[in-house]
Formats: C-alpha cells, sequence, structure tokens
C-alpha cells in the first residue's frame, strides 16, 4: 500500500486527492468527524464542545490509544494480544504492592512492572513462533493466566482486591506528573498517545522494521524468502503491546491513585475495535497507526460524549455497538468508493 | 429462651413455631442435652460447657455463590476463619469460581453427603438451591441461611438467616441523604446488570422520595468514571447529593469531586480511602453490611445448635451498618484487615 511520490516511469501518477482517499486511515478520520459533528450538533449546548469537555474525551480515548498504537502495528504484522487488558491489571497491582505493601519507590515499582510486561510479551512472542500457535489462542491464555495471578497475589499479600493510598505514598513523587500530570490543563497521557502515534507511525511507515511489519502480516512465507525476519519483527512488537500495558497501567494508577485486581477488563477488544475503525485488517497486512488514533479517538468521544446527551445510560452499550458499527460501514464504503474510483 | 426438637428433620420449623415455639418435648430433651453432655466430658480443647457433642467433632459445610476473588466474599472467609479459631470446630468453604448453578448444586450434594453437624447456605436461587436445603433438613442436617435467600428460608426448614436486604439497605441510605438535606441525587452504578445493585438503587429511590437517577459507568476504567461523573455533574446542575454504588465507583468519583463541596456524597461498601473521605467530611457516609458477621454468625449460630439446641429465631439482620465522621477513625485499620 506504500505509496511513494518519486517520479518512476514504473509508478502511475496518481492525483493527489485519489491519493488521499486511499490511504487506510481516511475512514477513520472522515468517521471521526462524523462523530464529533454528531455530539456537537446533539450535545454542542451542554459542553461538549467546551475545554473541559474536550479533555473529558480525549483522556479517555488517550489511554485507550496508548495500548492501541503497538496492537495496531502488531494487528498489521498478522497477530493479535488479547492479554494487554489482564496486563494492565497486573502491571497496575504491581505497581500498587510495589509502593504501597513492599515500600519500593515509585520509579522502582514502574521499572518493575515494564521489566515484567516485557517478560510477558517475550513469553508470548516465544510461544506463538515455537509452536505455530495461532496467537489468539496463546494470548487468550494469558488473559485468563494473568488475570488470575493477579487476584491469587493479591488476596494472598493484602487479603484485600483492591488496593489506594496512592496518591499519598506518591506524593511529590517526580515521576507523577511525568504519568498523570496535566499540560495547559490538559492530561498528559494525551501527549504519551500523540508521541507514540508519531513514533508508531515514523516506523511504520519510514523504516525498514515498518516494511517487514507489513511484508510480516500480508505474505510471512514471501516475507521470509526475502530475508525479512518475521519472527523477529513479532516478537519485537509483543513485547511492545505488553510494555504498553504498563505503561497505560502506571499513567492509570497514577491518575486514579488505587489499582483493583479487574482493572483493564475488555480493553483488549477495545483495543482491536479501535484498531479496525481505523482501518487495520483483522487479518494483518494492511492498516495505518494514524487510523489506529482516530480509531481511539472516536471510542473515548462515543464512551464519554453520551453522558453530555443526557441519555440514559441504560442504552450506553446499545449506542456505542451502534457508533462502532456505522463507523466501520462508514469506513468499509469510503475504501470501497476510493477503490473503485482508481 | 429457644429450643428446638431433636427430631429437627421430621417436622418444619415453622410449624414449630405455630405451636407455641417452646416445645415440651424440646424443652425436656434440651435438659437431658444438658446431663448428658456433663457426663461426657471427653475433649478439653473445647470452650465452654460440653453440650451434646464436643466441639473439636463438629464440622460445618458453608456453601457460597460468592468467589475468594470477590472483595466483598473475601472478608465473609476472613469471618469463617475467625469464628473457626474462635470456636475450635472446622469449616469448609465451597464456592465455585464464577456463579455455575450447577457447580453449586454439585457442592450442595457433596456437602450433604460428607454426613457434617450443620450447614450454612446462600440460596441465591430459590428453585434451584431451595430443594438442596430441604434435602438436607430432611436428613437431620440443620442449615442456617445467609446473605441470599431471606424471602425463603422459612419454607425451606432453615433455623434461621444473616444478612441484609439490599433494598432496605438502599431504603435506609435514601432516607439518612434526605435528612442531610439533598433534595436530588445522582446514582453511579458500576458494574450495570447486577441484580443486588439495581436493588440497593430502587431502595434508594424509595427512601430519598422519588427523585434520583441513575448512571452506568464502566467501573473497570477509573478515568471513564471520573470524567464520565463530571460531565453528569454539569448536565445535572440540580444534583445536591451522589451515591456510588460501591468502591469501584466511588475512588474516582471523589476525584471527580475534588474541590467540589456542594455535592453531598455517599457510597456503599468500605475501603480504606473511602473512610479516609468520611473521616475527613469529603463524604457524608458509607454503608456496610458488615460482612465479616455474615460469615462468622452462622458458623457460631451451627455450633450453639449443634452443641446445645440453641439458636436465633428468625431473621438476624448485619445491616445497613452506616460509617461516619464520628467511627471512621476506628474503621481504617480494620479495613485493611480484611474485616470491614
Amino acid at each position: 500500500m506504500a505509496q511513494t511520490a518519486t517520479a518512476d516511469e514504473r509508478v502511475r501518477q496518481v492525483g493527489i486527492l485519489r491519493r488521499w482517499l486511499t490511504r487506510p486511515e481516511l475512514a477513520a478520520v472522515a468517521g471521526a468527524i462524523l462523530v464529533f459533528a454528531f455530539f456537537a450538533i446533539v450535545a454542542g449546548d451542554s459542553g461538549f464542545l467546551t475545554l473541559g469537555g474536550t479533555a473529558s474525551y480525549l483522556e479517555v480515548a488517550a489511554q485507550l490509544g496508548v495500548v492501541t498504537v503497538p496492537v495496531s502495528l502488531l494487528m498489521i504484522a498478522g497477530e493479535f494480544d488479547l492479554s494487554v487488558g489482564s496486563m494492565v491489571g497486573a502491571a497496575g497491582m504491581l505497581i500498587a504492592l510495589g509502593v504501597t505493601q513492599f515500600g519500593w519507590p515509585l520509579w522502582l515499582s514502574i521499572a518493575a512492572a515494564i521489566v515484567f510486561a516485557a517478560l510477558v510479551g517475550l513469553f508470548n512472542g516465544y510461544v506463538v513462533i515455537k509452536t505455530r500457535l495461532h496467537s489468539f489462542i496463546v494470548t487468550l491464555g494469558m488473559l485468563f493466566a494473568l488475570r488470575g495471578l493477579t487476584i491469587g497475589f493479591t488476596r494472598l499479600i493484602t487479603s484485600r482486591t483492591q488496593i489506594g493510598g496512592l496518591d499519598s505514598a506518591t506524593h511529590g513523587s517526580p515521576l507523577r506528573p511525568i504519568f498523570a500530570g496535566t499540560v495547559g490543563g490538559f492530561p498528559v497521557s494525551i501527549i504519551w498517545w500523540l508521541v507514540l502515534a508519531a513514533i508508531g507511525t515514523w516506523v511504520l511507515q519510514r523504516t525498514v522494521f515498518g516494511n517487514w511489519t507489513f511484508g510480516a502480516g500480508g505474505d510471512p512465507d514471501a516475507a521470509r524468502n526475502v530475508g525479512v525476519p518475521v519472527d523477529r519483527v513479532k516478537m519485537t512488537l509483543f513485547v511492545c503491546t505488553a510494555v504498553s500495558a504498563a505503561l497505560l497501567a502506571a499513567i492509570q494508577v497514577l491518575a486514579a491513585g488505587s489499582a483493583d485486581v479487574l482493572r483493564g477488563e475488555n480493553l483488549e477488544l477495545q483495543a482491536i475495535a479501535a484498531s479496525v475503525i481505523g482501518g487495520v485488517l483483522l487479518t494483518g497486512g494492511y492498516g495505518s497507526v494514524v487510523g489506529a488514533l482516530f480509531g481511539a479517538l472516536i471510542f473515548g468521544m462515543v464512551q464519554q460524549g453520551i453522558f453530555f446527551t443526557g441519555v440514559n445510560t441504560d442504552w450506553f452499550l446499545v449506542f456505542v455497538g451502534v457508533m462502532l458499527l456505522v463507523a466501520v460501514l462508514f469506513n468499509n464504503y469510503i475504501r470501497k468508493r476510493a477503490s473503485e474510483a482508481r | 429462651m429457644i429450643e428446638d426438637s431433636a427430631e429437627r428433620g421430621s417436622f418444619s420449623r415453622r410449624d414449630f413455631l405455630k405451636a407455641g415455639g417452646v416445645g415440651i418435648a424440646g424443652a425436656a430433651i434440651l435438659g437431658a442435652a444438658g446431663c448428658g453432655g456433663s457426663q461426657q466430658g471427653s475433649s478439653s480443647k473445647s470452650n465452654g460447657k460440653q453440650g451434646l457433642v464436643s466441639r473439636g467433632d463438629i464440622h460445618i459445610e458453608f456453601i457460597s455463590h460468592g468467589p475468594a476473588s470477590d472483595p466483598f466474599w473475601s472478608v465473609v472467609i476472613n469471618g469463617i476463619n475467625q469464628a473457626e479459631k474462635d470456636l475450635g470446630v472446622s469449616v469448609k468453604y465451597r464456592a465455585p469460581d464464577t456463579y455455575s448453578v450447577p457447580q453449586i448444586q454439585q457442592n450442595f450434594d457433596s456437602a450433604i453427603a460428607s454426613n457434617p453437624s450443620g450447614i450454612a447456605a446462600t440460596v441465591a436461587d430459590v428453585s434451584a438451591f431451595g430443594p438442596k436445603v430441604k434435602k438436607a433438613v430432611s436428613k437431620g442436617i440443620p442449615v442456617v441461611m445467609l446473605n441470599a435467600g431471606l424471602d425463603a428460608w422459612q419454607k425451606l426448614g432453615a433455623l434461621n438467616y444473616v444478612g441484609q436486604t439490599e433494598y432496605q439497605a438502599g431504603v435506609e441510605a435514601g432516607k439518612k441523604m434526605a435528612q442531610s438535606g439533598v433534595k436530588s441525587a445522582l446514582v453511579i452504578n458500576h458494574q450495570q446488570g447486577v441484580v443486588t445493585l439495581d436493588q440497593r438503587f430502587e431502595g434508594f429511590k424509595k427512601g430519598i422520595g422519588g427523585n434520583a437517577r441513575q448512571i452506568a459507568v464502566n467501573g473497570n476504567d477509573p478515568t471513564a468514571v471520573r470524567n464520565g461523573v463530571k460531565t453528569a455533574l454539569k448536565q445535572n446542575p440540580g444534583v445536591d447529593g451522589l451515591l456510588t454504588l460501591g468502591p469501584q465507583g466511588a475512588l474516582p468519583t471523589l476525584q471527580a469531586l475534588k474541590g467540589n463541596n456542594r455535592i453531598k456524597f455517599a457510597t456503599f461498601d468500605l475501603a480504606p480511602e473511602i473512610l479516609r473521605a468520611v473521616r475527613d467530611g469529603r463524604m457524608l457516609f458509607a454503608i456496610d453490611q458488615q460482612q465479616f458477621l455474615q460469615g462468622y454468625l452462622p458458623v457460631a449460630f451451627l455450633t450453639t445448635y449443634v452443641q446445645y439446641l440453641l439458636h436465633p429465631i428468625g431473621v438476624v439482620p448485619t445491616g445497613p451498618a452506616f460509617v461516619t465522621k464520628d467511627n471512621a477513625q476506628k474503621v481504617i485499620s480494620l479495613s485493611k484487615e480484611g474485616i470491614r
């Protein structure tokens, strides 16, 4: 899908508009505009358009987006990671236990969580590559096992399933503003999200590793034949998804001041959904990080937007489901139109 | 003074109560038991009088629908363990990892088959587990019901019932909030679809006089809860009271309310941060159903029944108890230990 702008007689000249229309993220951008317009019209006079309202949905989108960036890259490389949600719970609990129970400094607790996540990511990747089992199954197993370990160990150590008191325990720590501070009234997690998305886009579009990622997901055998280290690419991306979950855990635990054993439930599905809305194919080999960024944005807007509409929240999930379906249908429609027009 | 027949399986407790509560036969048997007990006196392990059996021989089966991973049930189990230690009896806790009717039915069957001295049971589904309780009773095993099955315990022939009705707890919470001057309240439901949470809300709505609205949030995402509550408050400027239905909703809500002294805030269930907030006046009250007692008391009641044929009649409510500014400080350390 990578289009180059160099003048080469082998490459057909494509108009700027058409080139733009065939980009994978286009539909997600259009979908985001659609969703934004919907809430601006329905709930514009009730605070959705204010600075506070914008920060409210951007923060929710950012937290999902931090994980969605590597998840979308991994999906482009042809694999799933269903264990990211459980990883958020496990890493968050590790940070909370470290600070409040073991008396570790905050940096050590976060470092421990990141190292733990990296090891879990390595394990996921190793099992997938060595056994040739589908990553869906391997990481599904990890989803259950990690959640169970989190519940078991937390109960064993504290005889509770929820730990709080992080606000007072980490008060004045220089790491706090990095994960849970604000910049110009906006939560710092938004910056994490945008920076990660920028790095992800650069890697995918401008580096060899990005080409390898497309190759690994598109046709792994062909890619191997031309010398792409498919296993190494996948392994690296499994580590990235797990570490991003630990990063989100640090952001969330410090922002919320507490951790509980069920944190992050269903996050894996939201990250996959956001990637798909963003134009990533479930089968791999196609997609973009910018699309995933807008996918997460749509999710955040829908999730928080409903509070602005004042609709009875009994219908909340219906609303989320329909909005997502509409976004993806719209996504497909645009893509089809664009490819027909070629 | 309360007695019951030794042939407890042959007729239901309700009939017995109708017959006057104090059966002459029961009194006679109890008297005989007292004598018999003093003659046995073999075990030195048991505390107090020996009674019909020694406490070391008492084996109680605790059949529950609550998984140990749940913060609520982990406190119940801590209560059971304490009772076991205090009374010198042995208790086996049986519960499925996730709610499963067939598995709980099997737990009943194997518990009954183990021929226990008594059974403590939560009857979360009367039509599924009621027949099992009846079976145990008809085999002569005394049963104490707790936590769930309030409407059925007499019909099933259980000795008594220990617990709180969620609806009633909600009513009390609503009244208390109305007393503090709240006119219009918002209720934050962190886990939509859980029956007990809906019962709490319905009760609260009645208690406060109808002016309450429920908002559902995703309790597993604290950021979404915090921002959702903030937005909902902006949307409903007339609201002056907030109730969360559990700690998962309460902790992010505390953050959402930072710097907002106008809103009166209360919650169901305890956590150390909630207690600190109550102590510091950031929260009005926290509703405690004292579930430690739901583990402790059934074991104690079955022990005194098996030993002396003594047990309280009727429903023993464990809640709602209110934690307020006055008593929050004392409860904080207990909450950390998993007792409150």
